[in-house]
């Protein structure tokens, strides 16, 4: 046999493999249609040639003996370890026999479509499920608590998602003229260690440091960033709304805003009624007035004029709207009421936030406050990077509402180096996520009906297309409004790291008539699946990236008999269940998914990656000024509106409250002192380790080594308080459940918190059918249902516990 | 004036614990779990009025070579090509020396 060649395949990572949300550019060593090496594409602006531990893995992760490599179908009982291998022509005969009966019994809402993270996957899950009719996509998680409540809540107010600008727009990057390096960064509950957060590369922050920025690290554990901040805030967690309110208390009270932000971009002068604490419209004081429509008072003629939300301009276009005062106004039906201005009662909510009051609530020095507020304002410019503690909170979105206002009065929206929109490349929108309709989408707007808490909360309506999905775990015992009857499970795993209360998804998954679970390796959640498909790595498929920039392909560099890429097998079924299925190819989707930037899917895979051109709506900057954020090309904002809205119209629509505010989570010291008692340390979870993904990785050798058991932080005097020592095993415990974790004696934590890892289960341990999975799985000790009013939101990372060594020579599942 | 001997400029500062430079080394050399030519310490040094301060420290093993191989042809070792935060430096030991001057909170390593 002649000496085969070494192809080199470049590509993009996102999805199985390295797990995260993607973006680095790679080249991948194929050599006779193996993996031989991968590498970082030092051409690619995005990773400039780095490159993270879990994508230098690969080469252990696609060859690993462990994966699934046929179609497999259950013959024993769910839970149990039974399986037959299948062809995949009988797989997809099966399941469609089966999902076209509970469409026809039940109706195509019965089945659950669920994801795990988000990745090359969401298209796919919403095309089957759409193709399928069922409206209900769901994202597994409690509260559906990861990134969608961050950017529903700021498409609510500020009418676009936004994020910390290193650059990535620009070619390149640093060196481009029209970018400026932020002299202060806030990071806000977000820690590094090689995870890649929201579609951005975590190590910008690094390079940004180099450069001369400045950190302000809120974080109750000591990261990386906490060491080397000018200003550490150990915040207590769960109270990150107080804090914010506390920045805007002290930037309000020494006027370190920009006047010229507040007065032209934001509702600032919109009369608010002191009767029933809603907007002044104009349908309340002029006859044929609209409800869309506003009234502010203008300080020269001393008389009302309105603003035209249609025509994005006052009635009376020399007018200095008042941006204080009290003032009488007199109604259509002749009552006569008082009003006063959206800056003054935004004002009044943050006044009672005093530095002093704002440090008994976070723990945090007042002074310390003050400083760290005055720091970020001053700075020009300066950014906030927010991490995923943000959403896991019932009250996210008065607290994302509380920090977007921060970089709109200071002046720091959408300038370089500040926080900038970003919407996908070129609007390049594969399926529906907040604030972008895609090319995937129901064929019929009457199927999404019946999603699953879509009427009861108002962002479900407005932003999130997918089914709420503590209401989906409540219905499926429940069967009310309807039975739900199948899921379809992809690169899901809920009894190990999504799903909060994981008995209760258990005896969830138990009750289900039909279930498909599609993945690379086998999980204990898959063995209550009744058909289960062997899924495919990034490198083993193609595809198209386009969240945020740049816009990319990733292409297929080698195949693994009996694997398919999700795309494919969603592909093969859409056309099974929809006779009308609109494209003939996987490329043909591609292509048009596409369509706005003007290349193909080959176009744009041989150039590899694509940045969009100036002065488009995808590109900053000062995007409100120039009019490109709003369909009608005005200046401003796509909020209803059309300012930034310190007063929420849409909250107010949704009967929440319409101004930032902080409520104390459920489970603290503060409100459940009678639990406090009996667990007297605040249980925070889901520290990132580099080595792993959430609940993948486990069984990769070379990662498995760097993170090898599950841990749980505890400071060195609660270790001694409670006899632990370091190494030693221990139970963490609520009045949940429990669970066993390693401890690692240390000050990275207060003494007053302990911090355990998430996402474990030991794929190693075969001797149990579901991998000893709620042995050491922190999710035992957090309930469901705890969703913020509008539905958004779980409280995940401040609970309470106890901890106590473990008493040898007790069986596991006795402890 | 050059040594005749290369080495690894170390910028602790803004190592973040990534991992990435150990799991580069075992690609590049095929080492199995848990050998590595570089090692990464997570070190939280206690500081006064009960303050702590913490760093990695990326170390090299008895078993890195330097990627010999690679730096033959010109490439940087595996561990600094990949490295997330840029913080590793290869070249000639002297020549790096006088980089120790010009930042705080490095080291330097020599192979054995
Ligand atoms: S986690 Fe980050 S560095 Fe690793 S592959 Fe994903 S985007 Fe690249
Ligand atoms: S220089 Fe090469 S051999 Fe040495 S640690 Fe780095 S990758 Fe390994
Ligand atoms: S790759 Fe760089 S930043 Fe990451 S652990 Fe190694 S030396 Fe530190």
């Amino acid at each position: 046999m002649g000496k085969s060649k070494t192809n080199i395949v470049k590509t993009t990572t996102w999805s199985a493999g390295p797990g995260c949300h993607g973006g680095c550019g790679v080249l991948a060593h194929i050599k006779d249609n193996k993996l031989i090496k991968i590498e970082g594409d030092p051409d690619h602006p995005w990773n400039q040639g780095r490159l993270c531990a879990r994508a230098l893995a690969m080469t252990q992760y696609i060859d690993h003996h462990d994966r699934l490599k046929s179609p497999l179908k259950r013959v024993g009982k769910r839970g149990e370890d039974q399986f037959v291998e299948i062809s995949w022509d009988e797989a997809f005969d099966i399941i469609e026999e089966k999902m076209k009966a509970i469409r026809d019994d039940f109706g195509p809402e019965s089945m659950i479509f669920s994801m795990g993270t988000g990745r090359d996957i969401g298209p796919w899950i919403c095309m089957l499920a759409y193709a399928y009719g069922s409206p209900n996509v769901m994202f597994a998680l409690s509260g559906n608590a990861c990134y969608s409540p961050r950017i529903a809540a700021l498409d609510t107010v500020q009418g676009d998602y936004c994020v910390f600008d290193a650059a990535q727009w620009l070619p390149g990057r640093y060196d481009n003229p029209e970018y400026k390096v932020p002299e202060c960064m806030i990071i806000w509950g977000y820690n590094i260690s090689a995870t890649c957060p929201d579609n951005l590369f975590g190590h910008w922050i690094i390079d940004l440091m180099k450069k001369g920025t400045k950190l302000i690290t809120i974080d109750p554990r000591l990261s990386f960033f906490a060491s080397r901040s000018k200003h550490w805030l150990q915040i207590r967690p769960g109270t990150d709304a107080a804090l914010a309110l506390g920045f805007l208390h002290v930037i309000i009270k020494e006027q370190l805003y920009d006047q010229n932000f507040l007065e032209t971009f934001t509702d600032a002068p919109r009369l608010v009624r002191n009767d029933t604490g809603k907007l002044l419209r104009e349908s309340d004081v002029l006859k044929n007035g609209s409800r869309d429509n506003f009234v502010v008072f203008d300080n020269q003629t001393n008389t009302i004029i309105i603003w035209n939300t249609h025509k994005q301009e006052y009635s009376n276009s020399r007018s200095t709207p008042s941006l204080t005062g009290l003032f009488e106004v007199e109604l259509l039906n002749g009552k006569t009421i008082t009003c006063a201005t959206v800056w003054d009662k935004f004002k009044e909510s943050c006044a009672e936030y005093t530095p002093e009051k704002v440090e008994k609530i976070t723990l945090v020095l007042a002074k310390d406050i003050e400083k760290a507020a005055r720091l970020y304002a001053k700075a020009k410019p300066a950014s906030i990077h927010w991490g995923v503690p943000i959403d896991m909170t019932p009250e996210i979105t008065p607290l994302c509402h509380a920090i977007a206002s921060l970089w709109a009065l200071t002046g720091n929206l959408d300038v370089p180096g500040g926080n900038v929109f970003t919407r996908s490349a070129f609007n390049a929108v594969a399926y529906a996520l907040p604030g972008a309709e895609g090319v995937i989408k129901l064929k019929d707007q009457a199927q999404d009906k019946t999603r699953i808490g879509k009427d009861e909360y108002g962002p479900f309506n407005k932003f999130i297309w997918r089914c709420q999905t503590d209401k989906v775990i409540e219905q499926i015992f429940s069967e009310k409004p309807y039975p739900v009857k199948g899921l379809w499970m992809q690169t899901c795993n809920p009894l190990s790291g999504i799903g909060l209360d994981p008995k209760l998804w258990q005896k969830a998954l138990e009750k289900l008539d039909f279930i498909v679970g599609v993945d690379l390796f086998m999980t204990p959640s898959l063995r209550y699946a009744d058909i289960i498909l062997p899924a495919a790595t990034f490198l083993e498929k193609d595809g198209v990236r386009s969240w945020w920039v740049p816009l990319q392909t990733i292409n297929k560099a080698l195949t693994v008999d009996g694997c398919r890429p999700d795309v494919e097998i969603n592909f093969e079924l859409s056309k099974r269940f929809d006779p009308d299925f609109k494209w003939e190819t996987i490329h043909d989707l591609f292509d048009e998914i596409l369509k706005p930037s003007e290349m193909s899917f080959d176009q744009l895979s041989k150039k590899g990656w694509a940045l969009p051109p100036e002065n488009h709506a995808s590109r900053p900057y000062f995007r409100h000024e120039k009019g490109l954020l709003r369909s009608d090309g005005m200046p401003g904002f796509a909020t209803p509106s059309g300012k930034f809205e310190l007063y929420s119209t849409l909250r107010e629509k949704w009967g929440l409250e319409a101004l930032p505010y902080f409520k104390e989570p459920p489970f603290t010291p503060i409100s459940r002192p009678d639990l406090f008692k009996d667990y007297p340390l605040i249980l925070g979870t889901g520290r990132r380790s580099p080595a792993f993904f959430h609940a993948e990785h486990r069984n990769i050798p070379w990662l498995r080594t760097l993170d090898p058991d599950p841990v749980v932080e505890i400071h060195p005097e609660t270790a001694r308080k409670n006899k632990i020592s370091n190494g030693e095993w221990v139970i963490v415990e609520n009045w949940m459940g429990k669970a066993r974790f390693k401890a690692k004696v240390t000050k990275i934590v207060p003494p007053w918190m302990v911090m355990a890892a998430h996402g474990w289960w030991f794929p190693e341990k075969k001797d149990d059918p579901l991998f000893h999975t709620f042995e050491s799985n922190i999710n035992m000790l957090i309930p469901m249902n705890e969703q913020g009013k509008d539905g958004l939101g779980t409280p995940m990372k401040h609970l309470l516990c106890r901890i106590r060594k473990e008493v040898t020579g007790v069986k596991n599942n006795e402890i | 004036m050059k040594s005749n001997k290369n080495g690894l400029l170390i910028d602790y500062e803004y190592c973040t614990g990534c991992f990435a430079c150990t799991v580069a080394c075992c690609q590049e050399h095929g080492w199995e779990a848990p050998l590595s030519g570089m090692k990464v310490m997570e070190i939280v040094q206690d500081l006064p009025k009960d303050k702590a301060y913490l760093t990695f420290l990326p170390f090299p093993t008895e078993l890195c070579v330097l990627c010999a191989k690679r730096t033959q042809k010109g490439l940087d070792p595996s561990c600094v090509k990949h490295c997330m935060a840029n913080c590793l430096t290869y070249g000639n030991l002297r020549e790096l020396a006088l980089e120790l001057e010009k930042k705080p909170r490095m080291v330097l390593w020599s192979p054995r």
